[in-house]
């Protein structure tokens, strides 16, 4: 990279309304920090405490999402670049005028692809009241796996932002694809 | 039988689980990226209530944030409570939230609809 593409970066950022951006593996204490700056830049920004509680919540299951996603176990820098890269992600938080977008990307299995747009398809085709139900059956019928994870992520993100879920996923080779998602909170 | 008593972290409620007086407290944000280590503990100490509890059982919710992992583990502890109710105490769930505070209103309203118990929901300022 050349030493002045930092500016560009930093152009497109800034262009692109970006609050807070991160590059790499998604561990407990980065959440918190995350958690924290975003906090008090809400607090800053003087949101409605309604709009601050819609983005702290949504974001939580965003990063949650990151988090659980990738391999849980520790990882130690003996492991290869390629399967670090495969454990990183990205997250943009842009502030628009009247909205808030958290952007998350990370790599996914493409055995795990179909299954995964399979529900966020069937997510999108609910309205609210229907994603109330789906939410409760879901709750209801959900057991905790041991990563402390109960399926509602998803669900959660959309109910609670009140927009469809926007994604896509990228082909990267025979074994993995990137998973993008945007959400929009009102 | 002891108390259960946890001060909040960033990620967990405080808990006060008041054996003597039949109160069951959890108050502040429940967002631990793995929610089960944190209810374990509540889930024993509600089990062994179970064998002595007072006549009334109220359980005090007042949370400003929880995760998904958390919904979980609440609609299990709702559960145990509402396999101790009726028999040796009559458990009741107060639920708080601030106003304006929609998505806290509807979560209540959420574990009302699959949990048999009565729910107060109890709006306030500040939690």
């Amino acid at each position: 990279m050349a030493l002045t593409n930092i500016y560009s970066l930093y152009r497109t950022m800034e262009e692109e309304n970006v609050l807070l951006s991160f590059k790499g593996i998604v561990t407990a204490d980065l959440l918190t920090t995350v958690l924290n700056i975003m906090e008090n830049k809400m607090h800053s920004l003087q949101e409605s405490p309604k709009k601050q509680k819609k983005v702290f919540n949504v974001l939580v299951e965003c990063l949650q999402n990151l988090y659980h996603h990738v391999d849980n176990e520790v990882y130690n820098l003996n492991e290869s670049r390629d399967l670090l890269e495969r454990k990183s992600a990205i997250i943009l938080i842009v502030k628009e005028t009247e909205q808030f977008i958290i952007r998350t990307g990370n790599y996914i299995d493409n055995h795990k692809v179909d299954d995964l747009k399979l529900r966020l398809d069937k997510i999108n085709s609910l309205d609210k009241d229907e994603l109330k139900d789906y939410y409760q059956a879901s709750l209801n019928s959900s057991t905790v796996s041991a990563k402390g994870t109960a399926g509602l992520g998803m669900i959660d993100i959309a109910r609670k932002s009140g927009n469809k879920l926007d994604f896509e996923f990228l082909k990267v080779n025979e074994e993995t694809s990137f998973f993008c998602l945007n959400v929009k909170i009102d | 039988m002891e108390n259960l008593q946890l001060v909040s972290s960033a990620k967990t409620p405080e808990v006060l689980f008041d054996a003597e007086n039949g109160k069951l407290l959890l108050k502040g944000r429940s967002i631990p990226e793995n929610s089960i280590e944190f209810y374990k503990p509540l889930y024993d100490w509600v089990d062994s209530y179970a064998g002595q509890p007072k006549s009334e059982t109220t359980i005090e919710v007042m949370l400003e944030y929880f995760n998904t992992s958390s919904s979980k583990c609440l609609l299990d502890l709702f559960k145990k409570l509402e396999r101790l109710n009726g028999g040796a105490s009559a458990v009741a769930v107060h639920w708080y939230f601030e106003e304006d505070d929609e998505d806290m209103a509807e979560a209540g309203e959420d574990y009302q609809a699959i949990i048999k118990l009565p729910f107060k929901m109890i709006e306030v300022n500040e939690i």
